[in-house]
């Protein structure tokens, strides 16, 4: 708990003065000195440790206080308490130059735990490798001191992962067969209990009977992770220990270290080698020992994946079930990557684990990473890959989009899976409406995730509704929280927000005139079709305010940032053509969000010039939308400016041949009728004052449409257009006459905006720079002019 | 493999006043990598430490926030109600994030949070490691240590029992190894720590 206490106690220990600190130190100095280990020093030392790690800045502490922390750590009649706090002080000044422990001379397992924690920390790389050895040189003697072998096996995990090469190869060899045997020969029977006696009683060694399974069972085979008993032996611990460094030691210590090979170079391999008989059963010959602890590592896998069809009696043990499944599968998939020798044993096991896991729902989390063992191996094996992925991706996201971790993990796995999914591709990106499920319930953590995801997921096919789904996110976490509400009965602690009541939205879910288009959102894949989803933005209004939603529309202006700048790298014209055009349709068609319309204004502001640019006919060819969209009711600034400005660059025959003398003068007119609006109208509480831009950029592109059709020039005037007195300028008075016009503002793009602060609703990136504009050179008011070329 | 464990402060709406604060935080081993041109000095390697630690308690503080904001949990819910009342962790927030590379570690990282009683746990791991064995130790550190440091009483803070948080990571997650421990050898340790431990 953190009181103002504690903070006060904090804020104490950052400011204490070298002189305080210097006398605190020769007091811990005097009683570690007389081996004082009573509480007194306990306490000094829990300040002392607070004193150096409440600050982030170094804490010069006395050389001689420095050596007997050094001293009492080795000492060994000094008590766990104590060296745990003086290991943890050196442990929190490291890295630091004054220190002079060494590891070579001790054999006490656990003192050698203790400095191992501290000679970690200092980063020093040679003092890593010599660690390495002194702890191997331990675990290889007979009779090592202190409370047995088990604190080592972290250290020498710890060492491989800091130090690849710090250990020789005869020692890797020799730790592997050892870890071989710990994993395959612990005992199965329980370990001694000592009852301490009665006062009638001598005190005795109750042998305890054999190990169980985790539903009760008398164990079946060897022991491991999952055997229990009320006590256990030392070697029973070892395996324990064993098994939890397993897949990075194969990893580690395989010739080439822990960079596996690489799948194309195994397949041929693969094909090759597979057999029936497989390495071990070549009888009678011992094996090497990387190929002895590869044979028991898998012969443990497998006992864990029967193991794991137990019902456990303890909640605590069926959760280690369900990880001690998914470590199993990860290490044969390392197991199988660096001989494809076991592969035909392990198919055999995992193609009915698949089968049993797609049915149970609990176990959803662990048919993770079968998969991918069957996308990595599949080729080899003639796996269906197609039916694992039609579950996986069809059915998994609808059901289980509201469990943040497996949400988690499933994306993770997509990004994982994209090299191994080669031409079958096209599976994951169909997919994305149920993908995006996961990413409107659970943005925050999953939005750079999917950032660096959708590149993959878009293609020319798909982009178009992508696009409609990206602006509709936030609808569809509105509809999937009346989903869940609808579908699951309350329970004490239901996934949807429990502030927000809406008995009215549940209804209009159920109602059958909505029900297309609800179910259009909540697809599970691509239906190539797009629906105007303008009834549910109505209908699910109540829900805008909610959390959940609010958070979804804070991600979708990176996500369609992101969008964008995947597609302009393979879109053709037509592409171009599609999406300009829906930017401008669904700019004034979005879930009401506060705060959602003006941030999507401003990317899709932004866009739409990267869109003409990319395809600049594409303004002549939409001619006569745009045409619609500037003379109708009109979204936000930042869409029409960018509008506005594209028709002013691009609306030329140098562009696009088919731009008609009639085409530009519509447009002139147009603008012309809307700068007089904008500028005659006066603000009020309905009509927002309108943002300079606007009537700049409005300015700019008139001229340039002028300078660019004869019959704009005013010295051939026409009557109809000029001299009707109602709000028509005359030449001298017009704004837009090129001596008045100042330097006026193009959009540009905007910044990108920082995910981080994306992901904490941070504040929105400010709109585009100003830049000169580009006015032709050719642009005059007297005397006839052609079109330019 | 666990790099970094650690506690923090975990206000339930950035309303409150006050910082993100770490109370405690263990880095197993460095991130120096053996091929690192500039051998940085100590002292800014330990700073650099501390404010990655920093910011990853800030950014777990965040997203916990976020995700009570999103459930639409009252703030009086990481309170408890009563010393008495026992803390639910399968029901406590939990959830877990990326860390990219550069992003505040060298290397790209998983971080895995859960937040019981206005404190928030994290480990913070390999990119690719097994996150249902990452979840239960975190379920199974933060079990531990509210009961052993008594973290439900309201005067108790955890910033002068150091000794105490590093004889249950001694333990349960040894140089940041993860254990796979059943029940069993859980409750075997326990008793062992217990024992150990004067009070």
């Amino acid at each position: 708990m953190f009181t103002t206490g504690a903070e006060s106690l904090l804020l104490q220990a950052r400011e204490i003065r070298d002189e305080e600190l210097g006398k605190f130190c020769a007091r811990v100095c005097a009683l570690l000195r007389k081996e004082d280990w009573g509480p007194d020093a306990v306490d000094a030392l829990r300040r002392l440790f607070l004193i150096v790690s409440a600050t982030k800045y170094n804490r010069r502490l006395e050389k001689p206080c420095v050596a007997l922390l050094q001293t009492t750590l080795c000492s060994p009649t000094c008590p766990e308490q104590l060296q745990l706090l003086c290991a943890a002080v050196l442990r929190e000044m490291s890295p630091c130059d004054g220190l002079s422990l060494s590891c070579d001379h001790i054999q006490n397992t656990r003192q050698l735990d203790l400095v191992a924690s501290v000679l970690l920390a200092q980063g020093d790389q040679q003092q890593v490798r010599s660690l390495g050895r002194c702890v191997l040189k331990v675990l290889e003697s007979r009779q090592p001191e202190g409370p047995g072998l088990r604190h080592l096996l972290p250290v020498v995990s710890k060492v491989t992962s800091v130090a690849p090469d710090a250990l020789h190869e005869g020692q890797t060899r020799a730790l592997s067969k050892r870890l071989g045997d710990w994993l395959r020969y612990a005992s199965v029977q329980q370990g001694v209990a000592h009852s301490s006696g009665g006062f009638f009683s001598t005190p005795r060694a109750r042998q305890l009977g054999p190990v169980t399974e985790v539903d009760g069972a008398v164990a079946t085979d060897f022991f491991t992770v999952l055997s229990t008993g009320q006590r256990f032996t030392e070697d029973q611990w070892l395996n324990v220990q064993a098994f939890s460094m397993l897949r990075a030691w194969l990893l580690d210590s395989s010739p080439g270290g822990s960079s596996a090979p690489d799948a194309d170079d195994r397949s041929e391999l693969e094909g090759s080698t597979l057999s029936v008989l497989s390495a071990a059963s070549a009888a009678g010959h011992p094996l090497p020992p990387q190929e002895w602890l590869q044979e028991k590592a898998f012969e443990y896998c497998q006992r864990l994946l029967e193991q794991s069809s137990r019902r456990a009696l303890r909640k605590a043990d069926s959760d280690l079930q369900k990880a001690c499944l998914v470590e199993a599968v990860l290490v044969l998939d390392v197991l199988c990557r660096q001989d494809p020798s076991f592969l035909y044993r392990t198919l055999s096991c995992l193609k009915p684990l698949y089968t049993r896991l797609r049915g149970d729902p609990a176990w959803v989390r662990a048919l993770l990473p079968v998969a991918q063992f069957f996308l990595r191996h599949g080729e080899a094996a003639a796996v269906d890959a197609e039916a694992v992925y039609q579950h996986l991706f069809t059915r998994i996201p609808a059901e289980h989009f509201h469990s943040p971790m497996l949400a988690f993990e499933f994306i993770q796995f997509c990004r994982d899976s994209l090299p191994l999914l080669g031409r079958n591709l096209g599976v994951l990106r169909t997919s994305f409406p149920n993908l995006f499920k996961f990413l409107a319930w659970n943005s925050p953590p999953l939005t750079s995730d999917f950032v660096a995801l959708l590149p993959s997921l878009v293609d020319a096919g798909t982009a178009v509704e992508m696009l409609h789904l990206l602006l509709d996110l936030p609808c569809l976490t509105a509809a999937l929280d009346l989903q869940l509400r609808s579908l699951q009965a309350a329970s004490e602690r239901p996934p949807w927000d429990v502030s927000v009541r809406a008995p009215g939205c549940l209804e209009a879910f159920r109602d059958s005139q909505v029900q297309g288009l609800f179910q259009h959102l909540l697809r599970a894949q691509a239906s190539g079709t797009a629906e105007r989803l303008t009834p549910l933005y109505r209908l699910l209004q109540p829900l805008a305010g909610c959390a959940r939603v609010v958070q979804c529309a804070e991600a979708v202006p990176t996500l369609l940032r992101a969008f964008f700048s995947a597609v302009t790298q393979f879109a053709n014209g037509a592409l171009a053509s599609q999406l300009a055009l829906l930017l401008l349709e669904r700019s004034d068609s979005l879930y009401q969000v506060p705060g959602y319309e003006a941030a999507v204004h401003r990317v899709l502001g932004s866009q739409f010039p990267a869109l003409c640019k990319l395809h600049p006919p594409l303004v002549v060819e939409q001619a006569k939308e745009l045409l619609e969209f500037v003379g109708g009711p009109r979204g936000g600034g930042h869409v029409l400016t960018s509008v506005v400005w594209a028709i002013g660059e691009y609306l030329s025959v140098s562009w696009d041949r088919r731009c008609t003398v009639e085409q530009i003068n519509n447009f002139f007119e147009a603008l012309e009728a809307l700068l007089f609006e904008v500028t005659q109208s006066r603000p009020s509480t309905t009509l927002p004052k309108c943002p300079p831009q606007v009537i700049s950029v409005l300015m700019t592109t008139l001229t340039k449409l002028a300078s660019r059709s004869q019959d704009l020039i005013p010295s051939c005037p026409r009557p109809s257009a000029w001299d009707t007195p109602s709000g028509r300028w005359s030449l001298h008075e017009s704004p837009f006459c090129v001596r008045g016009v100042s330097a006026a503002a193009r959009p540009g793009p905007s910044r990108p905006q920082s995910l981080r602060s994306c992901q904490r609703g941070g504040p929105q990136p400010r709109a585009g720079r100003r830049t000169l504009p580009n006015l032709p050179k050719t642009a005059s008011r007297r005397g006839p002019h052609p079109l330019p070329p | 493999m666990v790099h970094v464990f650690l506690i923090h402060t975990l206000r339930t709406t950035k309303v409150e006043e006050g910082l993100c604060r770490v109370l405690y935080s263990c880095f197993f081993g460095t991130e120096n990598s053996p091929n690192d041109p500039q051998p940085h000095g100590a002292e800014r390697d330990r700073l650099l430490r501390k404010e990655q630690i920093l910011a990853v308690a800030r950014q777990v503080e965040s997203m916990c926030q976020l995700q009570q904001q999103a459930c639409g949990r009252p703030a009086v819910d990481l309170q408890p109600q009563s010393s008495d009342d026992p803390v639910h962790l399968h029901e406590s927030p939990c959830g877990a994030f990326h860390l990219t590379a550069g992003d505040p570690f060298q290397e790209p990282r998983t971080v895995v949070w859960l937040g019981v009683l206005s404190l928030g746990f994290a480990l913070v791991l390999n990119a690719h490691e097994n996150l249902l064995l990452a979840e239960s130790t975190l379920r199974l550190l933060a079990r531990l240590l509210l009961e052993h440091l008594r973290l439900l009483v309201p005067t108790a803070n955890l910033l002068l029992r150091a000794d105490c948080i590093e004889g249950i990571l001694a333990r349960f997650l040894p140089h940041g190894q993860l254990l796979f421990l059943n029940d069993q050898f859980v409750q075997g340790l326990e008793k062992e720590f217990s024992a150990a431990w004067p009070r």
